[in-house]
């Protein structure tokens, strides 16, 4: 890992080190820069894609063991783990639960957050200052200090175990971080549309509905991603609050095959592959709009 | 000129629009405010409902000596009120300062401060390091960029798996150590190698989005200061160390904070990576409160809770340390 940093610092000098007369444009580099550039990113790229190529791997192979000698799963690929983890197993059930899940954290996260995001983007109300601490802080909450007294209160209302426990749960993160996130994107879009439409004779409400929602249909998209990745992302919850395992969500699945007594490592491999294709391709779509949307909300705050 | 620019700006922080005095305010703005409170009432509740209420709750719990075997509970068809007491600040004093004080919370406490510092300055260095090598103008950049993102874009909870496998005994790690003659820690069970594992894939889980946040950071400098620069003979060190890291403060502070925040409370990758009730050693604050509350019979959860509330305060100070001394800064820069 170190080595790739080392290589970085010694690209960005190489190019002046070398005493030229002739000129040369900016971002040219010699050849030994560009060795080194791509060196350094290859390195970077082999190391960020082994633990999942690895995964990837281990899944083709028809044993539980076959992590220890890897080399035999080559002369044996096989695709009977895949068919067992969809056969066997409650890996549907597991998909709805997560999907369950994570759709409903996010109709209700989106939905919810959207207005406070355009309030806190457009207007200055005395308590703005306290909410967007707040809106701050939430993200800050360790999930330890939420989980035990929302156990209680889960108990008592007799909702441990279902999946609005969770929906619950994981709206309290995800609507601060949605609004957070759409003041951002709410931000870059002009105010002068709001004053048209304030001059047309629009509320803000109808400002805020018939102009900017609409305009603001990516950055929706992008909190509403983002929310259904964190909410099927979410470990600690889900595996304390699940107790039937026809309701796991994945979190809590892929745990399942790797117990104290037994480790079923070639159907953890498919199952994770399973999962991740998916999730992965859907990342791939939005990637770049997701870090916009997440340093614009942040820096602007 | 300065004064005047001086004034606006500090009329301005924190507070973007300018504003006019307070009588005038409260009358000509009510209606405003009006609907301002209107649209953010859905967050408000919510938050309300699903934070604060516990938050409080969990708040009176510390000061109980509430466990599995005395809280209000179901068994069967027979229901059990819950019979704790209230015991006032006994827990954070037990916790603080009490006979087993360091094996239980100050050893755990510099773990994790330890551990927040060593990955969120691995993050940045590496995440900057790729960055400033993924913004040279090369052939197959968009690749690369793909290929980096891969532990972001994975969920953390199948990747933290595929560590597993690859650290365990002899597992591919380990192979390929043995292959190069080198020494094969036992990563998952010595405490030493187990919280070096920790760091290391918490370090290549982080890096992409340090990354692609400070990519996007160096895209939005000007690039005529560059070439301003070099006119003046900057070499490229002092270009970096004068144009490219001023240019990234305002994402760089941004990202510092969130990733502090998320590293001290990563729960995913330690929780997982080291099974349950192993690694007592390597847990930090977050997953030691929880195997407090959920992790041993019978369940601690007064206990559980009140590292909660210390590790929200914990927080809570570094943040607020944090803006106040990024707004110094900021003054100073101005």
């Amino acid at each position: 890992m170190s080595t790739t940093t080392l290589d970085t610092t010694k690209t960005a000098p190489a190019p002046a080190a070398v005493p030229v007369r002739r000129t040369r444009r900016r971002g040219e580099r010699g050849p030994l820069g560009t060795a080194l550039l791509h060196g350094g990113l290859a390195l970077a790229s082999l190391i960020a894609l082994a633990p999942v190529a690895w995964l990837c791997y281990l899944s083709l192979g028809p044993d539980k063991d076959d992590y220890l000698h890897p080399g035999g799963i080559a002369g044996k690929l096989t695709f009977s783990n895949y068919s067992f983890v969809l056969q066997h197993t409650g890996f549907l059930d597991w998909f709805k639960s997560t999907l369950i899940v994570a759709l409903g954290t996010t109709v209700i996260g989106v939905l919810v957050a959207a207005t406070t995001g355009y309030a806190v983007s457009r207007m200055r109300f005395p308590g703005y200052k306290q909410l967007m601490w707040v809106l701050l802080l939430t993200q800050a909450f360790p999930i330890a200090i939420l989980i035990v007294p929302m156990y209680e209160i889960f108990s008592e209302l007799g909702l441990i175990d279902t999946y609005w426990a969770l929906i619950a749960i994981n709206c309290s993160t995800a609507v601060p971080y949605s609004a957070w996130l759409l003041k951002g994107y709410f931000d870059t879009i002009p105010f002068e549309i709001d004053e048209a439409g304030r001059v047309d004779g629009l509320s803000p409400f109808g400002t805020f509905f018939r102009l900017i929602l609409p305009l603001a249909r990516p950055g929706l998209a992008v909190a509403a991603f983002y929310t259904f990745i964190t909410a099927v992302g979410e470990v600690a919850f889900a595996t304390t609050f699940l107790l039937d395992d026809s309701k796991y969500t994945f979190a809590v699945g892929l745990q399942t095959f790797v117990s104290e007594h037994d480790a079923q490592w070639n159907y953890m491999a498919a199952t994770a592959v399973l999962i991740a294709i998916p999730v992965t391709v859907f990342f791939y779509l939005v990637q770049k709009n997701l870090v916009t949307g997440l340093t614009a909300g942040g820096t602007k705050g | 000129m300065t004064v005047a620019i001086d004034r606006a700006t500090g009329k301005r922080r924190g507070d973007r629009a300018p504003r006019p005095g307070l009588g005038q305010r409260v009358k000509n703005g009510l209606q405003k405010y009006w609907y301002a409170y209107a649209m953010i009432a859905p967050v408000v509740i919510v938050l309300g409902v699903l934070v604060g209420y516990p938050l409080a709750r969990g708040f009176y719990l510390t000061l109980t000596d509430a466990n599995s075997l005395n809280s209000a509970r179901t068994i069967g068809v027979n229901h059990i009120d819950a019979t704790y007491e209230f015991i006032g600040l006994d827990n954070y004093q037990d916790i603080l300062f009490g006979p087993t004080a360091y094996d239980r919370f100050w050893s755990h406490f510099l773990w994790t401060v330890f551990w927040t510092a060593a990955c969120v300055a691995l993050h940045y260095a590496l995440g900057l390091g790729l960055a400033l090598m993924l913004h040279q103008k090369l052939r197959g950049r968009t690749v690369y960029r793909l290929l980096l993102v891969l532990p972001w874009a994975v969920p953390t909870f199948v990747t933290v798996f595929s560590w597993r496998i690859m650290l365990a005994d002899s597992g591919a790690l380990n192979q390929l150590l043995g292959a190069l003659h080198l020494p094969q820690p036992a990563w998952l069970e010595d405490t030493f190698w187990q919280r070096f594992a920790a760091i290391m894939v918490n370090t290549w889980c982080g890096v992409p989005f340090m990354m692609l946040s400070l990519l996007g950071g160096l895209q939005s400098i000007d690039s005529t200061l560059y070439e301003a620069a070099e006119m003046d003979g900057a070499s490229a060190w002092q270009r970096f160390r004068h144009v490219t890291l001023p240019g990234l403060r305002a994402v760089s502070s941004t990202v510092v904070l969130l990733g502090v925040i998320w590293t001290f409370n990563q729960f995913v990758i330690i929780f997982l990576l080291f099974g349950k009730n192993s690694a007592p050693d390597a847990q930090i604050l977050v997953t030691w409160a929880y195997q407090l509350g959920f992790g041993q019979q019978p369940r601690d959860f007064a206990q559980s809770a009140a590292y909660g509330v210390l590790l929200l305060s914990i927080l809570t100070v570094f943040t607020s340390f944090y803006f106040r001394w990024l707004k110094r800064n900021d003054q100073l820069a101005v």
